[in-house]
């Protein structure tokens, strides 16, 4: 009988948002000093199944808010807004070693929330919700437009704000898993830059080998960004993750074509052999020999954030930076330098409330090796560090992008 | 080289587009930041627009442009000035002019009218609820009037207006003979239910349906008076709207006992003389905006419709030639068989009327109804909302307004320009206040709290 019984009201705002964007959630008419469940639940383009919970208890007034109450057991606990989206993880029973990444930018991933009644931590399928709404998750704003480019030699993804332009751009290089990865290209855009997902471990062109792949690739990627009629040509960043920080530092120091107006370096080292091809590095880490050569990023001429996780598992992260710091001050240019370095923070620091993933399945770019590799990483400060990273990163590519003037760039007045 | 094709554009024939091979912008080192908040939001959620990284004190017009359903464009434009930290935030800052003026956080979405040269007698309104309606928003340089389309803006954003939540589901109903579309709020529920009618222009108009949808409610937009000629004889009589009420009701997701009414027009009429009337249907609570009490008592719709046709000598003609139809139910009868006996209603009732209705005569009638329910003692139940300056179509938040519009008589097919009546500002204010209260009002009524404990601020 339902007559005096209350319907929950679950409110979620805003029903529909970017993936880097918070939501306020609340649930309303709920008794007082009622004990709850909220629950999130995302079924991957893969197939697999992710979910996050946490306990709450109501006020006096039947409210729960997530944004001032406590959560208090679950996936999450204390005051943790978006705990629900960064604490996810696979449900019991899914396969091992899984990574949840978009790959269709053009579609939201949807999350559906779900208020239970009593505090629970499993069963979940087979019980029925009080109430349950729908959010849907965007890495992509409307008007952006993406572009397949396979010119100049190379394999990318070009995502377009919407508007005339022209805009600073970011040539945007993940790690050795390789493949062509648009999610963060296509967010970027939708902040107001252009920016260029490049595919260079495994690109189509070079026929599934690395040993092509030089650094005229990237100055190739570079010269397409700068000649785009829609593109600053003076005002180009590259943000790298990982193996793409190498990469980054690397074309910074040494190449006469590459000349970005900043970096952004996550999760990664300036320790390479100088000037070698992919294949040189590749070999290098295949013998697992400890190198000594390394990049002197004492000739760095711009701004260059790194962003570091200190319980990186997959690269000496922590310890390039301090290198790169030291570097840098003997050779006067460490005011170039701004690290943040996250305590409890693992290897793959990427856009916010996404879930933290401490090992997965990986394969070894050109080859048909499979590891589960550890990344590293707790999940409350990993979370964390994803959502402040990104802030500062968005905050200095704004920066150093839209507001610094040169002396040299010219101005139409 | 990568040229791509800008599919934005070529609405305007934009090809003064300036491609530098280097950054030149124009009169500002950089480019301004312009940012739109949400990018993707429902038709009655406010937006933040705000533009960043002008030079101080800097001219800017902004700018919105839709490209309607019906293929005509919509814009509106405000003109401003940047502060000291070359931004301008559109919620707080003053527009100097354009289509709206003030600080006016919305008046870029309500404020809109066709670009200079469309068709005449338009009105705004998506029927397909499956998709958004998208604005584009711009920031042009300097303070403009005209010629948007020829101008190329310093930044654009595009932004989503969804009717639909997600998650809401929507059904075609044609059951026993009724016709309409039902929509339903994710979740196990069960839900409240409204049956939402308009008014004489006939249809199927769904959009007002599923925003309660995406707000908790069950709701079934009904077609009762449809541009198919020969459906009217169906749908003669009170059974009709007993019959789509029982659907809304009997639905599996659907508390029974709390199923309202929500009319506009012609269909608070309906929605009165069923609360008065019908036997068989209780709604828990009714909405009724722009309409009125006056019709033959407990007649077929037909009927009612015949006597609406003797007295339409008393249709007048404004200095435009719209059709001015606020004198038909005047003066309001005192007969009882003339209007609905509004001491018969038992359920809350809110009555929402623009008192600038050239339409119909709300304003007379609420006050009589009123009257009425004082002299018979139940005047608790009624809540009047009363706007000065806004006219017939008080519709959802955020929708341009339209002072006459093309329409089509039912009976005769003719076409006319109707004057709806209603001033912009005041109208736009009467919608977000009017749709605030009417949410409130329908969940105080439909969504059941715990007794015990006092209700929590919505």
């Amino acid at each position: 009988m339902t007559e005096k019984a209350a319907t929950p009201l679950l409110l979620l705002h805003p029903s529909r948002g970017l993936i880097d964007e918070k939501f306020s959630l609340m649930v309303q008419n709920l008794s007082q000093i009622q004990e709850i469940t909220l629950h999130a639940l995302i079924h991957s383009d893969d197939g697999d199944y992710w979910e996050a919970f946490g306990h709450y208890v109501s006020d006096a007034t039947g409210l729960v808010n997530v944004a001032n109450d406590s959560s208090l057991g679950g996936t999450y606990d204390g005051v943790k807004p978006m705990g629900l989206l960064w604490s996810m993880r696979p449900v019991p029973g899914s396969r091992i070693g899984l990574r949840l990444r978009k790959k269709e930018v053009h579609t939201p991933m949807l999350v559906h929330i779900s208020v239970y009644r009593g505090h629970m931590s499993q069963g979940f399928k087979e019980q029925v919700a009080l109430a349950s709404v729908v959010t849907e998750r965007w890495y992509m704003s409307p008007g952006v437009r993406r572009v397949d480019i396979t010119e100049g030699g190379i394999t990318g993804t070009l995502f377009l704000p919407p508007g005339p332009g022209p805009f600073p751009a970011l040539l945007d290089l993940w790690g050795g898993g390789g493949g062509l990865v648009e999610y963060r290209s296509a967010l970027l855009s939708s902040h107001g830059f252009v920016s260029l997902a490049l595919e260079y471990m495994t690109p189509r062109t070079s026929g599934g080998s690395t040993s092509h792949v030089g650094n005229e690739y990237f100055e190739a990627a570079f010269t397409v960004l700068k000649q785009h009629p829609q593109v600053c040509g003076d005002r180009i960043a590259i943000l790298g993750l990982s193996f793409g920080t190498s990469v980054a530092l690397g074309m910074a120091v040494y190449s006469t074509v590459i000349q970005p107006r900043c970096l952004v370096c996550v999760s990664g080292s300036h320790v390479q052999p100088v000037k070698g091809s992919l294949s040189d590095v590749f070999s290098e880490i295949n013998k697992y020999v400890y190198y000594h050569v390394f990049k002197d990023v004492g000739q760095l001429k711009c701004p260059v954030l790194m962003i570091v996780g200190e319980d990186d598992q997959n690269w000496p992260a922590t310890e390039s930076a301090e290198d790169m710091k030291q570097m840098m001050e003997k050779a006067g240019n460490s005011h170039l330098l701004t690290t943040l370095s996250y305590p409890g923070a693992g290897h793959l620091i990427e856009p916010p409330y996404s879930p933290h993933i401490r090992a997965s399945n990986f394969m070894v770019a050109g080859t048909r090796q499979k590891f589960v590799v550890l990344w590293g990483g707790e999940t409350a400060p990993h979370g964390y560090a994803q959502e402040d990273s990104w802030k500062k990163t968005l905050s200095f590519l704004e920066e150093h992008l839209y507001r610094s003037t040169e002396v040299t760039s010219p101005s139409n007045l | 080289m990568g040229c791509q094709p800008h599919h934005l554009l070529p609405l305007f024939g934009c090809f003064c587009l300036v491609f530098f091979s280097r950054c030149v912008s124009t009169m500002v080192g950089t480019s301004p930041l312009l940012s739109v908040q949400p990018t993707r939001g429902l038709v009655d959620e406010k937006i933040q627009v705000v533009v960043r990284n002008l030079p101080p004190a800097f001219s800017v017009t902004l700018h919105s442009l839709h490209h309607s359903e019906d293929k005509d464009l919509w814009e509106a434009f405000g003109q401003y000035t940047s502060d000291g930290q070359g931004t301008v935030t559109v919620a707080k800052d003053a527009s100097l002019g354009g289509t709206y003026e003030g600080a006016e956080p919305m008046g870029l979405l309500w404020s809109m009218q066709p670009v200079p040269g469309s068709r005449t007698g338009l009105r705004l309104r998506k029927m397909d609820v499956l998709t958004p309606l998208v604005v584009h928003i711009s920031v042009y340089s300097g303070h403009m009037t005209e010629g948007f389309s020829k101008q190329s803006p310093l930044a654009t954003v595009v932004t989503e207006r969804w009717y639909m939540a997600p998650g809401v589901c929507r059904i075609d109903i044609e059951e026993h003979g009724v016709r309409g579309t039902l929509f339903l709020p994710p979740g196990p529920g069960p839900f409240p239910g409204v049956l939402d009618m308009w008014g004489g222009g006939g249809g199927l108009v769904e959009y007002r349906s599923c925003l309660l949808a995406s707000h908790g409610f069950v709701s079934m937009a009904l077609e009762y008076l449809s541009h198919d000629k020969n459906r009217i004889s169906d749908i003669d009589s009170k059974t009709y709207f007993e019959k789509a009420f029982r659907i809304v009701q009997e639905h599996p997701l659907v508390m029974k006992d709390r199923v309202a009414l929500f009319g506009l027009s012609f269909g608070t009429s309906v929605a009165l003389n069923l609360a008065a009337y019908s036997k068989d249907i209780s709604p828990r609570c009714c909405v009724c905006i722009s309409g009125s009490h006056v019709l033959p008592v407990n007649k077929s719709i037909s009927e009612v419709f015949k006597k609406i046709n003797e007295d339409r000598y008393k249709t007048r003609f404004d200095e435009e030639g719209c059709v001015v139809w606020r004198d038909i139910i005047l003066p309001i009868p005192t007969d009882l068989g003339e209007k609905v006996d509004m001491g018969r209603i038992k359920c809350p009732l809110m009555l929402v009327v623009g008192e600038d209705d050239q339409n119909w005569a709300t304003v007379e009638s609420a006050k009589d109804m009123a009257q009425m329910m004082r002299a018979a003692g139940n005047e608790h139940l009624l809540t009047v909302l009363q706007y000065p300056d806004a006219g017939h179509l008080i519709e959802p938040p955020y929708t341009p307004h339209f002072r006459a519009s093309n329409f089509i008589v039912q009976k005769t097919r003719q076409k006319v320009i109707m004057l709806w009546g209603g001033y912009t500002k005041p109208h736009a204010d009467a919608q977000e206040d009017c749709w605030e209260k009417s949410l409130g009002f329908l969940r105080q009524h439909l969504y059941p709290s715990h007794d015990s404990v006092p209700k929590a601020k919505l």
